[in-house]
């Protein structure tokens, strides 16, 4: 990063502030801790946080919680700790969800291994074996963006819309995967199908993934997935992270 | 228990909505609520209510619903032809409607979305805080017939009322100002963006709408390498084909595309309630104009509770007094001076 944290408006009544232009660990990191921070503070006049990729964002009132003063209390905790070393979150954790990549479940699973110059074994080891983590949620409720995958697999989105992929696809773009949280088009590729329900209303934590946790992905096999939807965890298995 | 309301023919247009449901941004789930806030204190103030009850929203072809006790409703926002019974009710004013009536809203007059809010509210079990159905989120789902509403205790008698309203359904001119990604178009643009005769599209929704004009596309330079951020109602995107699309409450949580300005929220109804082909004109205000636009528009909703008189009978006007009749069989004639 380097650069101080670049603060713009968003509209009348948000504030983003954004670590790095770029997607960055560092950045991600940082922007998950300031939100942190930002939430515990209860700053009169904050309506809400979130944290995106690289960014903090603080919807607030601007007649309760001048723009001016909270503009002031957001560079004093800037300058109270060094955010290249962002620390995560606690209680983070670990989920291993099963996976059918390719095939019917993945129609674009193909294009992909093409547009990053892989083999078939190669794409399907790079999506098991690596520990991803939900950078943010958005878009639709609880859907997590997963990152990042190496560096072959930054491409971009496609200029074709796939008008509709499925509830739990499995979607890759920019070293980025995302398990949709409900049937929407995408310009990602559709490389995989999980069983995955990222908003579960009747839960007791209705959106399974936090920003922090981690992800890794349990190759299986499509004859699979009927007894996996049984379950709204998709048969992930849960560990904490240390 | 028998429902107090029951649907007996809805649409994709007939949903429930109050003032949306907010602290969920980081979930990925966008506020969403009334697409016309201004009709939704309007409809509380005729009924001498929180505005924080939960109304119905009705666009498209309208809807039919019955009534299994007497309610007291209220008629906001973009006006629909109304009857009870077939006895026209008059808009932007308060009934008593009998138990067993029918209720017949159809399609706008002018403007897009209107209103029926109910003494004691819907009283629907709350999702995450909120009783708005958020139809991109999946939150609850728009009412067909067979749909039963249950309605709060009501805690007022007042009916008869009406109240003047500032016209906001057919286009106009908008406020904006900067938004994050503004320094990325070139200043002739921004200046175009002001200019240009912009009209609605036939697309839009409760995610917003896109704007149709003559001129070149409007572009950001780099604008196909930006990251996506968060964005919020009122964020006029410039699409992939150029044309300006401006979000509404029920708009995605993050988004990719660069954003010319941003419309000021007192001035949001107007974009929502704009028909196809209803004129917009952009005007770019200071942050300054834009809080006093704000503290002014929030001083607007809460005198509005003190701005209801009771409706005016004047035997001339035929068509009025025909639902003046429906009125005056309806309630007990103490609001009758």
């Amino acid at each position: 990063m380097g650069d101080a944290p670049h603060i713009r408006d968003v509209g009348l009544e948000g504030l983003l502030i954004t670590f790095s232009e770029t997607l960055t660990d560092a950045g991600n990191r940082a922007a998950l801790a300031l939100r942190s921070l930002i939430k515990s503070a209860n700053w009169p006049g904050v309506i809400e946080t979130a944290s995106t990729l690289t960014s903090t964002f603080v919807r607030y009132d601007p007649e309760t919680l001048p723009r001016a003063a909270l503009v002031d209390r957001v560079q004093d905790l800037l300058a109270s700790q060094d955010w290249n070393d962002a620390p995560m979150p606690n209680n983070r954790r670990l989920l291993r969800i099963p996976v059918v990549l390719g095939g019917e479940e993945g129609p674009q699973f193909d294009a992909a291994i093409e547009a990053a110059g892989l083999t078939e074994t190669q794409a399907t080891e790079d999506v098991a074996n690596t520990r991803l983590r939900v950078l943010t949620l958005g878009f639709a409720p609880g859907q997590a963006y997963l990152g990042s995958l190496p560096e072959p697999w930054n491409n971009p989105r496609l200029t074709n819309i796939t008008p509709q992929v499925p509830q739990g696809a499995l979607v890759t773009a920019i070293r980025q995967l995302i398990i949709f949280a409900r049937p929407a088009p995408t310009g990602w590729l559709h490389i995989g199908q999980t069983a995955f329900r990222s908003y579960q209303p009747d839960a007791k934590r209705p959106f399974p993934l936090a920003p922090g946790d981690e992800v890794q992905f349990e190759p299986t096999s499509a004859r699979d997935l009927p007894k996996l939807w049984d379950d709204p965890m998709g048969g992930a298995r849960i560990e904490s992270v240390p | 228990v028998t429902p107090a309301l029951t649907i007996l023919r809805g649409g994709p247009g007939v949903t429930v909505q109050d003032q949306g449901r907010f602290g969920q941004i980081a979930h990925g789930i966008s506020a969403g609520g009334a697409a016309d806030l201004i009709a939704l204190a309007e409809g509380a103030a005729l009924l001498d209510q929180d505005r924080r009850f939960a109304a119905l929203e009705i666009t498209g072809l309208g809807v039919r619903l019955q009534a299994h006790r007497p309610l007291r409703i209220a008629l906001t926002g973009a006006p629909l032809t109304a009857a009870c019974d077939a006895t026209p009710l008059l808009w932007n004013a308060s009934h008593l409607v009998p138990a067993g009536s029918i209720l017949d809203l159809g399609s706008a007059k002018t403007g897009t979305y209107g209103y029926v809010s109910v003494g004691g509210g819907i009283n629907t079990p709350p999702l995450l805080g909120s009783r708005s159905t958020h139809l991109t989120a999946g939150l609850g789902a728009s009412l067909d017939a067979g749909d039963a509403l249950p309605v709060g205790p009501d805690a007022s008698d007042l009916v008869g009322q009406t109240l003047d309203v500032t016209d906001r359904f057919s286009g106009g001119e908008v406020r904006i100002i900067p938004s994050m990604q503004t320094d990325l178009f070139d200043a002739e643009d921004l200046n175009r963006l002001t200019e240009t005769d912009f009209k609605r599209d036939m697309r839009g929704n409760r995610m917003g709408v896109k704007l149709t004009f003559d001129g070149a596309p409007f572009a950001a330079q780099d604008q196909r390498t930006i990251l996506s951020y968060i964005i919020a109602p009122g964020d006029i995107q410039a699409t992939g084909d150029g044309a300006p699309f401006v979000l509404l409450g029920e708009c995605q949580t993050t988004g990719g595309y660069p954003r010319l300005a941003t419309v000021i929220p007192p001035d949001l109804p107007i974009i929502a309630q704009a028909r196809p082909g209803d004129p917009i004109r952009f005007r770019f205000v200071t942050r300054d104009d834009a809080l006093q636009a704000l503290t002014a528009y929030r001083a607007h909703l809460g005198a509005l509770p003190s701005s209801t008189r009771p409706l005016l009978r004047d035997p001339a006007d035929i068509p009025d007094l025909l639902s003046y009749q429906l009125i005056g069989g309806v309630t007990a004639g103490e609001d009758i001076t």
